[in-house]
């Protein structure tokens, strides 16, 4: 028996859920980022380790500083916001916390990311 | 009471079902990932990484242990970290994150995908999948 929805994709899409919504979308696209990534990385390997044409160009493409921007991005936001996940429902008591934990979160991310990005950036511009 | 359950302990919540092993699995899986990655990290630091690699060469290095990621470092000697004591934590590492990923996925694909049939499928196609990335993982691990 399937759940019935009454909710549409755009009615969805609309839902304004705030800070807490934005990390539980941004952690999604991360693992599904990520999961994608190790995929695709894994059978590229694969292949240049069995001497098939095209793993080398797969894994051509993550050393490209572009797609390594993106990637880190899906690694270190859904690395932070799984600690934060994985204390607050560890130590329930401190769930009523959750948006000023997700401030900290930003807090903790957003300066890093700003410095890996510069890095990245610079390098692959010849910087 | 809406805070009544929000206040229970983890063992007050039960761990009774398939499902509800695999959420205390997934935040402890995270957890030993983290754990993992310090300590391949702190290996590499040991192994010669200070002088010799990069912040990015240690990152990479320490997300998955295996000394392919190592080899456009300007390290003399990458034989330590081709010992078998690294490919046996990186093979635990690829053990713990392909099943967190995998059931990642599951639970995503849930959320949208609603009948039993759908979900059974998807089943099935997350065992195909937990069973060949390790596979392919432990056999890029094992031999490179």
């Amino acid at each position: 028996m399937g759940l019935k929805r009454n909710v549409s994709l755009g009615t969805g899409l609309k839902y304004q859920g705030g800070g807490p919504m934005l990390v539980f979308v941004l952690h999604r696209i991360g693992g599904l980022g990520m999961a994608i990534f190790v995929t695709i990385h894994l059978l590229a390997s694969f292949m240049s380790a069995r001497g098939i044409e095209g793993g080398a160009f797969l894994n051509s493409i993550y050393e490209n500083w572009a797609f390594q921007v993106f990637i880190f991005f899906c690694a270190l936001f859904h690395a932070i916001n799984g600690l934060r996940i994985t204390i607050l429902d560890l130590w329930p008591r401190l769930i009523p916390y959750q948006r000023e934990a997700i401030w900290i979160e930003w807090a903790v991310f957003l300066p890093i990311y700003a410095i890996a990005v510069f890095i990245i950036v610079r390098a692959g511009l010849g910087g | 009471m809406a805070n009544k359950s929000k206040n229970l302990s983890i063992v007050g919540r039960g761990l009774t079902n398939f499902e509800s092993i695999m959420w205390i699995f997934t935040r402890l899986s995270a957890l030993a990932m983290y754990a993992f990655i310090l300590f391949a990290i702190i290996g590499a630091l040991v192994m010669g990484a200070r002088t010799n690699m990069n912040m990015a060469d240690v990152l990479r290095w320490g997300f998955m242990p295996n000394v392919t990621h190592v080899q456009s470092t300007a390290l003399e000697d990458t034989g330590p970290f081709a010992s078998p004591f690294w490919k046996l934590v990186a093979s635990g590492l690829l053990l713990i994150a392909v099943g967190h990923g995998v059931h990642g996925l599951v639970v995503i694909a849930d959320d949208y995908i609603t009948s039993e049939r759908g979900r059974g499928i998807v089943r099935i196609f997350s065992i195909i999948m937990i069973l060949s990335m390790i596979f392919i993982g432990l056999y890029i691990l094992w031999t490179s």
